[in-house]
């Protein structure tokens, strides 16, 4: 269980990372990073599956089905999306050889 | 199990860390997407395992259409309109996070009284992301009209944020039932579609990326919610990296965020510029190659005209040709070249030119007095001197590209029209620049033709 002040620690720690790890990111890479880090909150798919699996009435399903085909469409989506942009930045050693 | 899954979480949280790390420089940009995949596919696959699943058929059902459509809409969109894709999906992404609010809150039983606030926040947050989104895709993709303006629209937005709270509070602090919540959600869609009417599609890229970095925060949010570590820890990252990320955009594009979300761009260009001397000189195809083939170093200025005209890879198989004869050809990238940020590098990159070739803004501008030839396509007001020169210009104090220092400026534009902002171009009536006029594409097909000649 994750709990209180623990989750507020995490909560903090989390953003931090976040900021740091791409604070030095240069402008050709801006659009990229953000449909990689789109794809990243894809996770959110993890939720829906288990909220969906959890739920009873036919409401709920119905709601939650919603909510895992959204989940799977921003994960797959953004996947798809950030390859195909990141394929092509290669130097220009690269290109010659491929 | 339980124990399985929870570390299955972690490794998920540490290789999207890692994956997102490598996505911010060009040379592990490639692999990061990758990590990232793995973290993705390691967290869903636990989740099957989950104790007392059912619905499996649901599930299945769901993860298959929703994967689906992704995919194959992922993969046909052309290039050029990946910023709108990246739009959607971050819709679904906002959406899927404002469901699992609903549904948690809907079920209302064993929350305590955090979780429950964290619920309604999270659910707020993603509501106002989805349909946000999906009115940023509809206006990048001319489906609706640019700017939406009226009068008393910030009361009206102010007002309609101001219900979904108090709606919200209600949610959070009484026993209320499902009307208040569905009303509160209802709320929440519409300030989405609000907010984000007004707004210019020039300034789309940072409105995206701020939805992005909200989802983040959302399904951050609904991670503390389901008791999920690896949804925190991810979501939260995005939702601080995605606020870093709009900072910096804005920055980029010489607008703060607050300009870009409560005025609409336009209404400070309208009035007239001072009135411009001189005449266009126009060239033909012939002379220009001349000019670029006997020079010793050329720079060349793409905007999102050239995109539109598709020219890119006859850009660069004249950058090819040209270096060929000994000539040193560098691409200078304006910060809002493009759509987005960066969004000119990927369209260049696509046709084949490698990174290295292309050059930010600061990294290149000293270069322009030593360059025989600045070749500019399908830019304008990106090179626009007045930005430089005139305080009364809604442009000045923009960064530009100098091209007008470059010894000679060869211009390939279809006619005599204005740019984005509606501002006449000094530099087109400068003594060292010509007109090669023409359709992007087909200009510089007449260029290669003409250097191949020589």
């Amino acid at each position: 269980m994750i709990e209180g002040i623990i989750a507020l620690y995490i909560f903090m720690l989390a953003a931090f990372t976040g900021y740091e790890v791409i604070s030095r990111v240069p402008v050709l890479l801006h659009t990229p990073l953000m449909s990689g880090t789109n794809f990243v909150h894809g996770i959110v798919l993890v939720g829906a599956m288990v909220t969906l699996a959890h739920a009873e009435t036919l409401l709920e399903q119905a709601i939650g089905f919603f909510g895992v085909l959204l989940g799977a469409g921003n994960a797959v989506g953004g996947y798809v999306v950030t390859k195909r942009m990141l394929e092509m930045f290669k130097s220009s050693k690269e290109t010659k050889r491929g | 199990m339980d124990k399985i899954i929870q570390a299955s979480y972690f490794v998920a949280a540490v290789l999207f860390i890692i994956g997102i790390k490598r996505m911010s420089s060009p040379v592990t940009a490639r692999s990061g997407i990758v990590w990232a995949g793995l973290a993705m596919l390691t967290a869903t696959v636990a989740t099957f395992f989950w104790p007392g699943m059912h619905n499996y058929l649901l599930l299945f059902v769901a993860i298959g259409v929703g994967s689906v459509l992704a995919w194959v809409s992922g993969k046909r969109v052309s290039m050029t309109h990946m910023p709108q894709m990246i739009a959607l999906y971050n819709g679904m992404g906002g959406g899927a996070a404002g469901v699992i609010a609903a549904l948690e809150l809907l079920k209302g039983a064993g929350l305590s009284q955090t979780t429950v606030v964290l619920a309604v926040l999270g659910g707020l947050i993603g509501a106002v992301s989805f349909s946000g989104s999906l009115i940023a895709f509809a206006k990048l993709q001319g489906i609706m009209d640019k700017a939406w303006v009226f009068p008393g629209q910030q009361a009206l937005n102010l007002g309609v944020l101001a219900s979904a709270a108090i709606l919200g509070g209600i949610v959070m602090f009484t026993d209320s039932g499902p009307a208040p919540l569905a009303i509160f959600f209802l709320l929440a869609l519409a300030f989405g579609v609000l907010m984000t009417l007004p707004i210019g599609g020039a300034d789309m890229p940072v409105v995206i990326s701020m939805y992005n970095a909200f989802t983040g925060l959302a399904v951050g949010f609904e991670g503390f919610v389901l008791n999920n570590a690896a949804m925190i820890i991810a979501g939260t990252v995005v939702g601080s990296s995605g606020t870093l990320l709009t900072q910096l955009m804005a920055k980029a594009m010489n607008r703060s965020i607050a300009n870009v979300l409560f005025s609409g761009f336009g209404s400070a260009a309208s009035q007239a510029a001072g009135t411009v001397t001189g005449s266009f000189k126009p060239i033909d195809a012939d002379d220009a190659a001349i000019m670029m083939a006997f020079g010793s170093k050329v720079i060349i200025v793409p905007g999102y005209g050239m995109a539109v005209a598709q020219a890119q890879h006859k850009i660069w198989e004249l950058a090819e040709l040209l270096e060929k004869r000994g000539i040193a050809v560098k691409f200078a990238i304006h910060p809002v070249a493009g759509r987005m940020p960066g969004h000119m590098n990927v369209l260049l990159a696509e046709a084949g030119v490698p990174y290295d070739k292309i050059f930010d803004l600061e990294e290149i501008n000293a270069e322009f007095p030593q360059a025989d030839v600045a070749l500019v396509i399908g830019a304008n007001d990106v090179v626009n001197p007045v930005a430089r020169t005139d305080p009364q210009s809604p442009i000045y104090g923009m960064p530009i590209l100098n091209a007008d220092q470059a010894k000679n400026v060869i211009v390939i534009k279809r006619g005599r029209g204005t740019g984005f902002a509606g501002i006449e171009n000094t530099l087109f009536f400068m003594d060292n620049c010509r007109m090669l006029y023409g359709d992007g594409q087909e200009a510089a097909s007449r260029l290669i033709q003409s250097v191949k000649k020589l």
